[in-house]
């Protein structure tokens, strides 16, 4: 029942962005819950896995989701992930975008505007915990995770070079029998 | 659209196709996230909006549903190119990218099985869970500026993070929550 799983990513993923705010950030762990806990369509050391593939490369962090799509059903598993995360919040986005002289104006913009931060830096911690949850496995993990934790609180620089270090490290540590 | 030379708002003529590479370059260039790419492009090299305009975009797509940046390529592309510069616009965002993904990841399993790849995924990933931390850390440090923002953060994260409480009804309850709250705080202070 090829259709019915590409129905099923097409509604998971679509609600998922749709009542999401904040970003990829913020859709993490709802994604986790529905593919992982719930659908049962990829491990926890898959999903990780995805995620650090999807980290490495360049673009928006919402390939996040294409990959997943991709991973659980193939190239038309990917076009319906990405398109369903996309399309529906894009065409609400341009929408309010033409308004946004008015919107601008409105109390309950500042109002919002002030309200929903702290919601979502709750959610990107969130979202940091299950994503370690299901990455780390050993001490060495742990001390790689806030490795590029501390490394990326204090500088503004490109996250590929502390990613690039733990990699490095992971393989030589691997070697000598410590990973 | 009947703006005349002497408006303030008038916007640079930008065509499709250069709605469409511009973005593609926002694709390419941004790696851990395109936040930084998209403001180089648009502001400081092609100079499509003024800091300020783009500022007012950016918070608009931070209250709407979804992908923050992609939800404002989309607006930016449909201000300049009205609903197909929006379609070129998100499709140059995501084509490459998702191609160099999929590259990446059917590159990682002809070598799922090598010693060295699977050590190097496995540290990658523990480093990707702190890359989030990382980020909610310096999120927080700015925005975490009273004792109640404070308080709704930690909310949140316990709901999410901690009893894996769905998204939507964690939202659906902090979040008119927390803007009854900021309007009430608004009122008192004048």
């Amino acid at each position: 029942m090829k259709d019915d799983l590409l129905w099923q990513i097409a509604i998971s993923f679509f609600f998922t962005a749709i009542i999401s705010v904040g970003g990829i950030s913020t859709m993490i762990p709802e994604i986790h819950r529905q593919v992982v806990e719930m659908k049962g369509w990829m491990t926890n050391e898959q999903f990780a896995t995805a995620f650090a593939i999807s980290q490495v490369a360049p673009g928006p962090n919402i390939l996040m989701m294409t990959m997943i799509g991709w991973r659980v059903a193939g190239w038309a598993g990917l076009a319906v992930a990405t398109l369903a995360t996309i399309i529906p919040t894009s065409i609400i986005a341009l929408i309010a975008g033409r308004a946004e002289e008015r919107i601008a104006h409105a109390r309950w913009y500042a109002m919002t505007k002030r309200a929903l931060p702290p919601l979502v830096v709750g959610l990107i911690c969130a979202s940091a915990l299950i994503t370690a949850q299901a990455a780390i496995t050993d001490w060495l993990g742990v001390v790689l995770a806030a490795g590029v934790a501390i490394y990326m609180a204090t500088t503004r620089s490109n996250p590929l070079v502390p990613l690039s270090v733990v990699v490095v490290v992971g393989i030589v540590a691997a070697r000598f029998g410590y990973f | 659209m009947s703006q005349g030379p002497s408006d303030p708002k008038a916007l640079p003529y930008v065509s499709h196709w250069e709605l469409f590479t511009g973005f593609l370059m926002v694709g390419l260039f941004g790696f851990g996230g395109i936040a930084a790419a998209i403001y180089h492009v648009v502001v400081e090299r092609k100079r499509w909006l003024s800091a300020r305009d783009y500022a007012a975009v950016l918070g608009l797509g931070q209250v709407l549903p979804g992908a923050n940046l992609v939800n404002i390529t989309a607006v930016i592309g449909d201000r300049f190119g009205g609903l197909s510069g929006a379609v070129l616009s998100l499709i140059g965002l995501t084509l490459a990218p998702v191609l160099i993904l999929v590259g990446l990841a059917t590159l990682y399993d002809q070598f799922a099985m090598n010693p060295d790849v699977i050590a190097g995924t496995k540290a990658a990933a523990a480093g990707a869970a702190g890359l989030i931390f990382g980020t909610g850390y310096k999120l927080g440090k700015t925005i975490l500026d009273t004792r109640w923002s404070l308080f709704f953060a930690a909310l949140s994260f316990i709901s999410i993070g901690l009893l894996r409480l769905p998204l939507l009804g964690t939202l659906a309850v902090l979040a008119p929550i927390a803007i009854a709250f900021s309007f009430w705080r608004g009122q008192r202070e004048g």
